[in-house]
């Protein structure tokens, strides 16, 4: 390469990231000004005959009898309930594909490579309020792939720009039935146990930290030896050395106390620091060891008893861990139930006495918080992102129902304006819209999975 | 050591019969709203019940001297809560086989009897029962003629003992839309698969018909004929052919529902409940022509078609009962048909008035069943099966206090309430003993 072609290279690439840049900033935000709600902003408890002002997707001021620019949106919210954007940890919509499930260990994918913004789900999702989903990696591997947070812009249709741009990496990891399913009895390979489930991860864990060693010896020999020889490049190990170096958060599904004291075991062994458990039916059985570790915890409100693992459940698994200091959200893991988290959230009044706000937490700013991104959203706060639902009742009510969703300060869902017939797209091959009979098994995602390596994603048609 | 003494105390707790006192003492609950269903709401009522039976309600009513008094004050009475569609003590564990005694062999097995299989002592049966859903139709899955499904109270040490009086034929209407997420069948295939359905379905019913004719002659004259051959799945049908039997038909997709409805016409059938209808919207006013009463559910579940509003499940029972369909309300859950009061109050919020989503899981559902003489309202004469909570019962905070069934009062008390009890402040704690 000559001089000059190099530096047409550098040129051409400095354009390149100054596009990709831009594209990113030119995401659509909007002003707007609700006035006159009650506004739950659950970390600062809640304030009456109040209006939020939204510029440029942030929200700029929450107070009474705000001023804003002539020309801002204004909705009256007058007897109404304006709650932070819902947030739900554990979700699988908008993603073509779920399971990598050919080998144990597949840290080297990432749903973020499937994300489909045609997917109604998305649509669905804003309707109840829900503004970000964590879109996961299925359960069959003991450690499945990188999953990706996303922000529910209906109708935007570049993949990249559900993207919540800056949130931590998260991956994906699994224990218990679901892995020694697939690939114990399924595949006769590793691991078919609980024992196999724990050694696959200190194998692994163990390879990434020879593999670092490696190349932080490389990086050492090649300051003085030009001609030093680096180690093979691994996909897989890069993502697990970045676990070890705190780059990229846990989160594991996991349901049994056993099998969670193994994992944070393992993680103390590794250096590892952060975990939140997905499911994690029996946590409410070692609350002290997880608050003691600083463990946090996304449950499902009150499902069980579908698999053995989930047998010896209680609905007051949330309310449990919370009083026990585990910071706790609730999630649904399915494109039915999250489009009533706020209604998930209540159950924990009824299962366990918690107030208003440790309910309301539950379904925004500890998710938030469990993915890294509690300083942009989660709460009612300025500074924070423009990411709202308003109710026409409390959201703890079961006859409460979403009026409006917001997101970066524009509504994406308005119960009034919005047409009855939300798709994207119409596939043009299909004489009609074939009638789906959804059963609790498939709405529910996570709960089957493994056995089933194709997601047949009908949302998607 | 406290939390090995406390799981000591709750099994001895479980073993004693939950009401420690006789049922022919009459018990008096005061104080209370009572929410009849069928006679209005009465403010500051007392309800009398002795040997499981309601003997007075109203206001000014004299209580005995030795009677059992529970002050409600503050409190209302329901009802109890009747589930429409629930595999109840047939599915322990959803994913274990073992556990399963829903689906037998084959497609045609209309003679296999949900109350055989039902376990008394299934785990979910105590968790729905503390949150007011005092009885249940449980209900058989396999094939098109699965069996017969069996209304059972969330009580007792024997399946009789829990019976609550109707059994149904059960039938999986020949279906065509698609089963599920996974259904990744072509249109083709699917239309296919349903007309063979059918076919199926009609030569069943014409050998039934048949097997019912000859039956019949047979019986009025059985000196002159012979007796027909030994078929148990056509004995089965036998009783539906007649009328002395209802048939529950699975139906969702409009385009199903309308088939549905001209088939029992052109079959005749008396008595017929249809299930699911997860479509019914669509096709209300045709079924309100049928007449036919609809267990409607679950309400908790995405629109059948990409194309629907994002909110017509939760429409589905109001949009019906507008129409004037007859409805009651399901879960189509065993592990949390506990969350029965929440499709209720879903279907309420969106559309379906107050009053009619009470009547769609107690005194409807009676009616359909045909229990109505001892269930599904709060009258004299009728069982002492309630509930008492301090507020309504759809929302979510509310709290259900006590429950009765046939009389018997409850424990409030399930794995979920041990586990909460055990586990809220567990001891030892972080430490086997203190570290200072």
């Amino acid at each position: 390469m000559t001089d000059r072609m190099r530096l047409k290279t550098v040129f051409f690439i400095a354009l390149l990231s100054v596009a990709i840049n831009s594209a990113a900033q030119e995401l659509p935000t909007g002003d707007l000004l609700i006035r006159n709600a009650t506004v739950l902003t659950v970390t600062n408890g809640t304030m009456e005959n109040t209006d939020v002002l939204i510029r440029d997707g942030i929200i700029a001021a929450v107070g009474e009898q705000l001023n804003a620019p002539q020309d801002t949106p204004v909705i009256d919210a007058t007897g109404m309930y304006v709650m932070p954007g819902i947030i739900d940890a554990h979700s699988h919509i908008g993603i073509s594909n779920v399971n990598e499930s050919s080998a144990p260990v597949t840290a080297q994918v990432s749903v973020g490579d499937v994300l489909n913004p045609y997917s109604i789900a998305i649509y669905r999702a804003l309707a109840g309020g829900v503004t970000a989903s964590h879109v996961m990696h299925g359960s069959a591997n003991v450690i499945g792939g990188q999953n990706e947070t996303i922000k529910h812009r209906w109708g935007l249709l570049d993949p990249d720009e559900l993207r919540m741009a800056g949130a931590p990496r998260t991956i994906k990891f699994a224990l218990g039935e679901n892995p020694t399913r697939v690939h114990g009895r399924g595949n006769n390979k590793r691991p078919a146990s609980r024992m196999g489930v724990e050694y696959v991860l200190r194998e692994t864990f163990a390879k990434a930290e020879r593999y670092r060693e490696a190349w932080a010896q490389y990086e050492e020999d090649v300051k003085t030896n030009p001609r030093a020889i680096p180690p093979a490049y691994n996909s897989q190990l890069e993502i697990m050395a970045d676990i070890l170096n705190g780059d990229i958060m846990i989160h594991c599904h996991s349901y049994r106390a056993d099998e969670i004291l193994m994992l944070l075991g393992v993680l103390e062994d590794f250096g590892i620091d952060q975990i939140t458990l997905q499911h994690v039916n029996e946590g409410f059985k070692i609350a002290p060891e997880l608050a003691e570790f600083g463990a946090t915890a996304s449950v499902f409100a009150d499902w069980w008893g579908y698999k053995f693992e989930v047998y010896y459940s209680t609905a007051y698994n949330a309310a449990i861990l919370t009083r026990n200091g585990v910071l706790t959200s609730i999630n649904s893991d399915s494109g039915e139930l999250n489009r009533h988290l706020y209604h998930e959230a209540a159950k924990s009044q009824k299962y366990g006495d918690l107030t208003d706000d440790e309910a309301l937490a539950l379904i925004t700013i500890n998710p938030a918080i469990q993915l890294g991104i509690g300083d942009r959203i989660g709460s009612i706060e300025v500074g924070k992102e423009g990411d709202l639902a308003i109710f026409d009742r409390h959201p703890l009510s079961i006859y409460a129902i979403n009026q409006k969703t917001v997101v970066d300060g524009i509504v994406y869902f308005d119960i009034e304006e919005d047409a009855d017939d939300m798709r994207l797209i119409v596939d043009p091959e299909s004489t009609v819209d074939t009638a789906v009979i959804h059963s609790h098994e498939d709405t529910h995602q996570c709960l089957y999975e493994g056995s089933l390596d194709l997601y047949d994603f009908l949302e998607s048609n | 050591m406290m939390s090995l003494l406390y799981s000591l105390l709750t099994a001895a707790v479980l073993l004693i019969p939950p009401s420690s006192w006789k049922t022919d003492t009459v018990t008096a609950l005061t104080n209370a709203r009572i929410i009849t269903i069928t006679q209005g709401t009465i403010e500051n009522g007392t309800i009398l019940i002795q040997d499981g039976t309601i003997i007075q309600i109203g206001t000014g009513v004299d209580i005995p001297e030795d009677a059992r008094v529970i002050d409600l004050e503050g409190l209302s009475i329901y009802p109890g809560m009747i589930d429409s569609g629930t595999q109840m003590g047939l599915v322990e564990v959803g994913s274990l086989p073992e556990t399963r005694d829903a689906s037998e062999l084959g497609d045609l097995s209309p003679q296999m009897k949900a109350l055989t299989a039902v376990n008394p002592n299934g785990v979910a049966i105590p968790v729905t029962r503390v949150s007011g859903v005092t009885t249940v139709l449980t209900v058989p899955s396999g094939g098109m003629l699965p069996g017969q499904a069996a209304l059972i109270n969330l009580h007792g040490y024997t399946p009789q003992q829990m019976f609550a009086g109707f059994e149904g034929v059960v039938l999986r209407f020949p279906a065509t839309g698609r089963r599920g997420r996974f259904d990744s069948r072509s249109e083709e295939d699917i239309k296919k698969a349903a007309d063979e359905a059918m076919k199926k379905l009609n030569d069943t019913w014409n050998s039934a018909e048949l097997h019912q004719r000859i039956d019949s002659t047979y019986q009025a004259r059985p000196e002159d004929g012979r007796r027909p051959e030994y078929v148990p799945s056509m004995e089965a049908l036998r009783d539906v052919i007649r009328g002395d039997q209802t048939l529950i038909i699975h139906v969702n997709t409009s385009k199903d529902i309308l088939a549905a409805i001209e088939w029992v016409q052109t079959r005749g059938i008396e008595r017929v409940l249809f299930s699911g209808l997860a479509e019914g919207w669509r096709v209300a006013d045709k079924i309100a022509e049928a007449g036919i009463p609809c267990l409607v559910g679950p309400v908790l579940s995405v629109p059948t078609r990409q194309s629907d509003r994002f909110d017509k499940a939760y429409k589905n029972a109001g949009l019906m009962h507008a129409a004037g369909v007859k409805i009651a309300i399901r879960s189509d859950d065993t592990a949390n048909a506990r969350n029965l009061p929440y499709h209720a109050g879903f279907a309420a919020a969106y559309g379906l008035p107050l009053e009619e989503a009470l009547r769609a899981v107690t005194i409807n559902p009676a009616e359909f069943f045909g229990v109505d003489d001892r269930l599904g309202s709060l009258e004299v004469g009728k069982e002492a099966t309630f509930f008492v909570a301090d507020g309504d019962p759809f929302e979510t905070a509310t709290t259900i206090h006590h429950v009765f069934i046939a009389g018997y009062e409850m424990p409030m008390e399930s794995r979920h309430t041990q586990l909460y009890e055990e586990f809220l402040q567990r001891t030892p704690g972080l430490h086997m003993h203190n570290q200072d």
